[in-house]
């Protein structure tokens, strides 16, 4: 399964551009703060990764009345994406051109602002656009309406785990016929409705210190903090030698009632296999990090048992943005491409790792000699997926 | 008297609604061209007629934004619904 990666678009709590976000990165800034969309100084989870000064301006005032904050931000990013990758799209028949993304919620907020319409005012007052906008499925539709991409399309719902899953599935694509496949994923769900979904699961920091509310692999873990963004990339069967290539995809489903960690060490075999490697090939670790003491325990033993204790270098950027649903996994796989360019691993910020758990935790930005970075997502009902990038 | 709905009021209720595409004029383009050339899909179309539905108190069945090509022949519906309606009270 080769796909190379010839465009990619960011938006992230770090910045609005690809070099913006990984600039931020390494100089370990935090996008982390108090909550500004809404007031959420009624709930027990006050911090947040949001996306500062997103600007609705680069998109037609035709999509904003029918369209989310997470769709906008989704199609900021493609654009992004297939710029950067210089496709010509005179050349290409558009039934070669595909759309694979990921969504863990849908349109969240533009959901919560109708069902308000529909209960308050009634509904009349729900706006057709409802029929679409808080959808799975709506930015592969916006971004190939807006593109004129008609190839094989779709979407995967796999919590975070499906930000690599739709970059695995869209590799599989272009093996079956479409030249060019835009993947990945951005998410938001930065709304009231969307933090209380949240809440429930018992998992997210109740922390209102931005420095201290993420805290993955370091024993002070309470949780994780919600963050909006992600990236999407283009992938082609061409490589234009600009940026590294999907090389293995490994995916499996723990029973939720299980213990976690065979399901992760599974996936990880299966993507080295796919990839033809070794665990000794890998040079940088871009974790799931899910920030709570039992799952960071669980995903440090997987990696013990693939690679050793303390051996391979890790990270998770993640700690600076918050996990923005299965946009974190799609922006780690970016990240993983810029630090296989640069061979420099972004740090782990804030984080002092646990000694006890044997994992080599970079902190802080490190030069590295890298030829193959494996990214690892999970999600919420026991998916488990992981994916390997490079030369 | 019926007050009869006007093409600013569907101007008004396509931009709120649904907005509108790059390069489109609306004061130039609405009294001529069809919403496809405007950049409008059948949901937009929808979005509007129910807008304007609302707006000035009548029932329109939802069947019957689905046969209109142009926003004049929008507005006659509306129009001619506010007239049945009048004529029915």
């Amino acid at each position: 399964m080769t796909a190379h990666i010839t465009g990619i678009g960011v938006v992230s709590p770090l910045g609005l551009s690809r070099e913006e976000h990984w600039k931020a990165l390494l100089d370990g800034c935090s996008g982390l703060g108090p909550t500004r969309s809404f007031d959420s100084t009624r709930y027990d989870n006050p911090i947040s990764g949001e996306v500062p000064h997103f600007s609705q301006e680069e998109l037609p005032s035709r999509l904003l009345p029918a369209t989310d904050r997470m769709t906008q931000m989704s199609l900021v990013a493609a654009a992004g994406a297939f710029d950067d990758s210089g496709i010509d799209r005179d050349q290409i028949d558009p039934l070669d051109i595909g759309v694979m993304t990921a969504s863990t919620a849908g349109g969240y907020a533009f959901g919560q602002k109708e069902l308000q319409n529909l209960w308050s005012k009634g509904p009349k007052y729900v706006s057709t656009h409802q029929s679409y906008a808080w959808f799975y499925a709506v930015n592969t539709g916006q971004i190939s309406i807006r593109h004129g991409c008609q190839g094989h399309s779709g979407v995967i719902v796999a919590d975070d785990a499906g930000g690599l899953d739709a970059i695995a599935t869209a590799a599989r694509r272009l093996a079956r016929g479409n030249r060019v496949m835009l993947t990945g994923s951005v998410d938001s769900t930065m709304c009231p409705w969307g933090r209380v979904a949240h809440t429930s699961t018992g998992h997210l920091s109740k922390s209102a210190d931005p420095r201290t509310a993420y805290l993955p692999f370091d024993e002070r873990a309470g949780g994780w903090v919600n963050g909006e963004g992600g990236a999407h990339l283009v992938l082609r069967s061409e490589s234009d030698g600009r940026y590294a290539s999907v090389l293995g995809h490994g995916a499996t489903v723990d029973d939720p009632r299980a213990d976690p960690g065979a399901g992760l060490v599974q996936a990880i075999r299966l993507a080295l296999d796919a990839a033809r490697l070794r665990a000794r090939d890998i040079g940088v670790v871009f974790a799931d990090a899910a920030g709570t003491r039992q799952a960071d325990g669980a995903e440090a033993a997987a990696l013990a048992e693939v690679f050793g204790r303390n051996s391979v270098p890790v990270t998770a950027p993640k700690a600076a943005t918050g996990r923005m649903g299965c946009g974190t996994a799609s922006l780690d796989v970016a990240t993983a491409v810029l630090a296989l360019r640069d061979q420099m691993i972004p740090p782990t910020v804030n984080v002092e790792a646990d000694a006890s758990l044997g994992i080599n935790l970079c902190t802080a930005a490190a030069p590295h000699r890298i030829t193959h970075a494996l990214v690892l997502a999970r999600g919420i009902g026991g998916f488990n997926s992981a994916l390997i990038v490079g030369a | 008297m019926t007050a009869r709905v006007t093409m600013d009021d569907l101007k008004r209720a396509l931009q709120e609604g649904s907005g509108v595409d790059e390069g489109v004029d609306l004061d130039r383009d609405l009294p001529t061209k069809a919403f496809a050339d405007l950049g409008y899909d059948s949901l937009a179309v929808l979005e509007t007629g129910l807008r304007l539905g609302r707006e000035n108190n009548i029932e329109i069945d939802d069947s019957v934004f689905n046969e209109l090509d142009t926003p004049q022949q929008l507005l006659d519906a509306i129009n001619q619904a506010l007239e049945s309606q009048a004529a029915a009270s």
